[in-house]
Formats: structure tokens, sequence, C-alpha cells
């Protein structure tokens, strides 16, 4: 067999250029950046505020609203801006990622609006916009009992790799291109699972191996960002 | 609507006290704008984006160009397309949901200042007449609101005309190549900027922060480049005196041609 | 732990079967864990996280500032910025009040500093009923971060007190984060603004009372 090649020469599981920063919207309650090679995420978080309207107030828990947006001008064909199937399923997609390490029993009958919106894409948007808001949430100070970190693993022919980005999403040889976006815990509970293309059992088993490992890295990121937001000099 | 996170009145009449003795609520002149900082570069998929801030106001603004039919009225003109959206990410005050007035206003008058101005020559963007024509699109988006967003964004729109190039187009394949930019969108040279003037009590200022602008009164945009108007909009409810809209175009003209000297520093910058 | 330090959501702050988890923690195995980003802190054993950010969180005695947002039969419904509102009872505002005209005592859109004396789960009711308390006339009223208030008033007042003398204003910080500065000059309140925003910005460094003592020198220049 001979050996796989990445179209940008990164090893199998070796990660984007990753940057990030929190802090970066005034108005938002909690904000983040996080940009993985050539795709950057920005998330806000307003909330806990009152939930309207009225009927749509949870009594016994507050609620987690999450909106992801991508820039007209995010992509190489100009998308038509406002809502679309997509945006709106991967909305959703967001909102059961992060929930899971919250604490929405103390704010019955408010909503926490997390809007993610997308500046630059190269595949790996949702990832991307998982991690911003993960800080953007721990920014605003809402409840957390850990942070999400995010990553798509791929599949290139039979060869697993990690962070796919557009080309190798593109990639039409042999198995072609499986897309396999995760997000989990610092302690490694997947709270997102998603999977285009073809896989057995044991490559996923060892994709989803290598989304951990990967997600030590995003969990560095992360936490160096949150630290240095906070200036105690 | 008013709520808790608006400006309460008790605030809107100290900043018309303030004005009265040609103070402003963040300690500026009343003709005085906040600092102008514009980046390039912001999503290296656009044909040309920028972003421009203005204190704690930011805007990102885009260009996309798209091979098209041109309007049935002008087969020997590209088209344009402006739309703007005022992001909730950028402000508690902006609700989800489809495009509000606010919204569609300031796409509206952004599009009008650029399209009257004649700043894009339209007729260098004709590919086959009747046919095929370039059709570009510039889109806004709000980053963060602390006041006079329209201001923002049609800066941000000017200089992402200024920065953008035109993707290859394959005629015989008759395919864009949305990798590959060669020559830039063709420009004239006028430069229209569109600076609005808001009235409080009976004061003009320029570039107001979120509270003045609720305390504003009226509200005058004018689209200028080099003293001449393309586009006028009166906004809100109270009526403006024959010489409060010539006192406010002096101010315009004096505004752009300082913005005008930062924009052009920026493009020799770059 | 000697110094406190940031923490983030997961993170284990100290490892030892003699610690307590308090405010924005919780005991996993034998480390306490921050639930909240902030700043760890441990007293006597006592581990807890302060908050840099995130809302506020209503206690008995608090003073806030609200806003009207509705008239009933009996008093003033008002919005202080969380999910909840406060409720003043026309018994609890130290005047006789008209119960066909409560507008003419205080209007929709009104903002007001009250004082929180009861809170039963979700209700939370407010009295004017005491000295530097109710609707406020005249001034500006702006919004801080809810968690930078114990910075803004600083060890038993001191900050404020330093804002005051240097400006001469009359300033009421609410527990919510909105401020109130009324001066007899413009521009003495837009210093104690600015004195303000300055403390939010710089709100955790080190010295902070001696910074703003320099700003003060700086800004009289």
């Amino acid at each position: 067999m001979t050996e796989f090649k990445r179209p940008d020469g990164r090893k199998e599981d070796e990660l984007r250029e990753m940057k990030a920063k929190v802090g970066i919207i005034p108005n938002a309650d909690g904000s983040a950046m996080y940009q993985s090679g050539n795709t950057i995420a920005i998330a806000a978080v307003y909330g806990p505020k009152k939930m309207h309207p009225q009927h749509k107030q949870d009594p016994k828990r507050g609620v987690l609203r999450c909106t992801y947006n991508m820039n007209s001008f995010s992509v190489s064909e100009r998308i038509r801006p406002g809502p679309s199937r997509r945006s709106t399923e991967i909305s959703k997609i967001i909102e059961w990622s992060l929930e899971p390490v919250l604490d929405l029993d103390r704010f019955p009958n408010t909503v926490i609006d997390v809007h993610i919106n997308i500046i630059q894409a190269d595949a790996g948007t949702r990832c991307a916009g998982i991690n911003a808001a993960s800080m953007a949430l721990a920014h605003a100070g809402i409840p957390m009992r850990d942070l999400i970190l995010s990553i798509a693993a791929g599949k290139l022919d039979k060869t697993i790799v990690i962070d796919v980005n557009k080309a190798e999403e593109d990639f039409k040889e042999g198995e072609g291109s499986t897309d396999i976006p995760i997000s989990m815990t610092s302690s490694g509970e997947i709270t997102h699972l998603q999977l285009d293309g073809k896989i057995n059992s044991k490559q996923l088993k060892k994709a989803i191996e290598m989304a951990r490992k990967s997600s030590k890295e995003i969990y560095e990121v992360q936490k160096k960002a949150l630290k240095e937001s906070v200036n105690l000099e | 609507m008013k709520n808790i996170n608006t400006t309460p009145d008790v605030t809107i009449k100290k900043i018309n006290e303030y004005l009265k003795i040609n103070k402003r609520f963040d300690g500026r002149k009343t003709d005085e704008f906040r600092d102008l900082i514009i980046e390039k570069d912001v999503s290296n998929k656009a044909e040309g984006s920028v972003r421009v801030k203005l204190g704690k106001t930011e805007v990102i603004v885009g260009i996309k160009a798209d091979v098209a039919e041109p309007y049935p009225d002008s087969p020997d003109k590209g088209n344009l397309m402006v739309t703007a959206e005022l992001l909730p990410l950028s402000s508690s005050r902006f609700e989800l949901g489809p495009p509000k007035f606010d919204t569609i206003e300031l796409g509206r008058i952004i599009d009008r200042g650029i399209r009257e101005s004649g700043v894009i020559d339209f007729k260098k963007l004709v590919i086959k007449e009747g046919e095929k024509v370039w059709a570009i699109f510039i889109d806004i988006y709000s980053i963060n609101d602390d006041g006079n967003l329209l201001d923002a964004a049609g800066i941000g729109a000017l200089v992402a005309l200024k920065l953008a190039k035109l993707p290859k187009y394959n005629e015989k394949e008759e395919k864009v190549l949305h990798d590959q930019h060669d020559k830039e969108i063709p420009l004239t040279d006028v430069n229209p900027i569109p600076i609005t003037i808001h009235k409080i009590g009976n004061k003009l200022i320029v570039d107001p922060v979120k509270e003045e602008e609720d305390a504003s009164e009226t509200r005058l945009t004018i689209g200028i480049s080099d003293g001449i108007i393309s586009s006028m909009q009166k906004g809100n409810i109270f009526p403006l005196k024959d010489e409060e809209i010539f006192e406010a175009i002096d101010i315009a003209d004096k505004t752009w041609k300082e913005l005008f000297k930062k924009i052009e520093k920026f493009l020799k910058s770059k | 732990m000697t110094e406190r330090k940031v923490v983030i959501p997961g993170e284990a702050i100290v490892t030892g079967e003699d610690y307590l988890p308090g405010k924005g923690t919780e005991k996993r195995g034998n480390e306490i864990v921050a639930t909240m980003f902030g700043l760890a802190e441990e007293i006597n054993k006592l581990v807890k996280v302060i908050p840099l950010s995130g809302g506020y969180e209503p206690r008995r005695g608090n003073v806030i500032i609200g806003r009207v947002e509705m008239l009933t039969h009996n008093g003033w419904v008002m919005d202080f910025g969380n999910a909840e509102n406060a409720f003043l009872s026309l018994m609890e505002v130290p005047r006789f009040v008209d119960k066909g005209a409560l507008d003419e005592v205080m209007d929709i859109g009104d903002m007001v500093v009250v004082k929180i004396y009861s809170i039963k789960g979700r209700s939370i009711d407010v009295t004017i009923k005491e000295r530097g308390l109710g609707k406020i006339e005249e001034g500006i009223i702006f919004k801080i971060n809810p968690n930078k208030v114990p910075r803004v008033i600083g060890k038993e007042g001191s900050m404020i007190k330093i804002i005051k003398d240097e400006t001469g204003c009359n300033i009421t910080v609410g527990q919510n984060g909105f401020i109130w500065i009324k001066g007899d000059k413009i521009e003495n309140e837009l210093l104690a603004k600015k004195a303000i925003i300055f403390i939010v910005e710089k709100s955790f460094i080190e010295g902070l009372t001696e910074e703003v003592e320099k700003f003060f020198k700086g800004e009289k220049k």
C-alpha cells in the first residue's frame, strides 16, 4: 500500500494552525473567535435573559438557542444571506453539542442566545463555530462543567485524517471523502457526531480515537485564549 | 421598542443639556468622528473585504462578483446588489427573524450612495451586451453596534470596492473561476461616503454613539464625494429647517475630507 | 493554593481531601473542579470561583436600579435586567399614593432606585422607603457588568468615595450594574463616568486604588 499524502502536506493527525481570541464583541455578555487554518468563526452569547415570546419559556430550566449563520462572502460562490435548511439543522446540532455541559436549571424562564457567524469557510465551519461558542459561553460566565471541543475527522480513500479542509472534503479518489464532525467534553464524552460518506466500524473507532487525541490540542487553545482574556497585571 | 437596554429618558435629557454647551456624551466635539480603523482581507473567499471600526462600532463588508444577465432596462450595464444584515450577534437590540426596517433601509441607503454617485463604471462591467455582465454584490454585516453602523458600512463598501479584484471568467466554458482574480473592479474617480448628521435639541452632530442615536430626533444621511451630493435620506419624524439641511451639508463636506484623507492613507499603506 | 488564579470550566483547582467546594466549583473525586470561568480563590480550605462576567444574582438588601415596565392596580412592575421582574407595591412608597393615579408617581419608562426586601422563589419585592431610594429625576444612567460592581464600590466603599470626592457627584451603584451619576456640573458627571469605565476596564489589576488616583491626576492636568 502506498502511503497517502494530504493535499496540504499535513500528517494524518495534524490539525491546521489554530488561533483563538476571547472578548471580541463588546456588546455581548461573552464572545470569542476561533480559527482553524482558513476557517474563521465568531460567536457571541447574550443572556441568560427573558425569553420572548413568553409561551416558549420553560419554568424548569433555561433554554439554549444557537444560531449558525454563514456570511455570504465566506465561501467561493456567494450564498444568499439569511437562514437556510442547512443552517437551521446545524444550529440545532450545535445546541445539542453544547447543552450537556451547561447548568441551565439555574435559569428557569430564560434564554441564552449563542450567535455564530462564519466569516471565512474552508470546511469544518460547524466545528469552528462550536469551539468559538464554547469559549464564548465560558466567557459569559454561564455555569459549565466542562468545555466542548469540536473537530472534523475524515476518511480520505482508506486513510483516517483529522481536521479536514475543503480540498480534502472534495477528494474523489478511491473511496472518496468521508466527513465526521465530532464534539466532545475534555473528558472525552461525545456530545455531537455526524457522518457523511462510507466507513466501517473499525475505521470509525479509529476516527473517534484520533478526534479525541486532537481535542486535547483544541482544549489547550481554548484554555489559553480564555486565560489571556483576563489581565491581572 | 423601548426597554431596559435602551437609553433612559433622564440620560437623553442630559445628552440634550450637554449639547447646549457643545459637549458630547463621550467628550467629543459635535463634528468629531471617532477613531477610524480599517483592516483588509477579512475573508479570503471574498473578491474584496474589509473590517471598519468606529470606536466600539464594527462592521465587515465583503464583495462578491458573478456573471449574470443584465437587467432588461440596462442591457449595457453591470448589476449591483447591496444587502445588509444587522446580526443579533452584534447587539441585544437586533432580533432573529426576517430583516427589519432598519436593516433594509441601511442596505438601500448604501446601495443608492454607490449606485447614484457613479463610482462603479457599470458600462465596463459588460461581458456581452444584453446577455452577460458582471454582477457586483456588496454584503454588510454588523459585528458590534455602538451607533452609526450606516456610515461605517458606507466607508467599508467604498474601501472594499477599491480593494476588490474580479474573478477570472472562462467565456468558453461560461465559468467564473472564483479562486483566480485578475483585474480590479472598474471605478471612476468619485469617492462617495454616506455621512449621517443627527439633530439633537437644536444641535447637529456626526457619528453618534448608541445613546446619542437614542436621543436623536431626526437624521439626514448625505452621500457625498468632494462636495457633490448624490444621495440623501432624511429619517425619523421631526422636521428639519432649510438652514439646518445646509449646515448639515457643510458638516458632511468637511467630514468627507477628513475621512477620505484617512481612507487614502490606508489604501497607500496596504 | 497561594495566589488567585484564572480557571476555566472543568479545570481542577486543587487536589486533596481536606478542601471544600464553594461557589462555582464542585468536588470530583478528591479534586475541586471549577464549574465556571473566573478567579479561583481559597480561604481556610474553602475553594470558590469569583465570576468575571455573567448575570446579576438578586439578594435581599441589594440596592438596584430598574425601569418601570407596567402599572398594576396596587404597584409597579419593574425590569432590572434579569429574567424575573421586581414588584414595588404602593405600600412601599413613603407617602400617600392615590390608587387611581399611580402614573403620577412613577410611569412606564421611569428609572427608579429600589432596595430588595424580599425574595420568595421568583417573586422579588422592592421598596423605596429609605433615604436615597426613589425615582431618578435627573442625571445620567449607564450600565456596567454587574460583576464589576464590587470593584467600583471598593473595600468598604473606598473606591466610590474617591470618585465622589474627586468629582463632587452623587453616585448610586446598583448591584445589577446600573449606575446613576448626578453632579452640579456636566464636566464632573463625565469625569465620574470616565473613572468608572476606567475601573471596569482595569478591574483586576493589582493596586487599582493607586491607578485610579493616578487617573484623576492625569485628567486634571
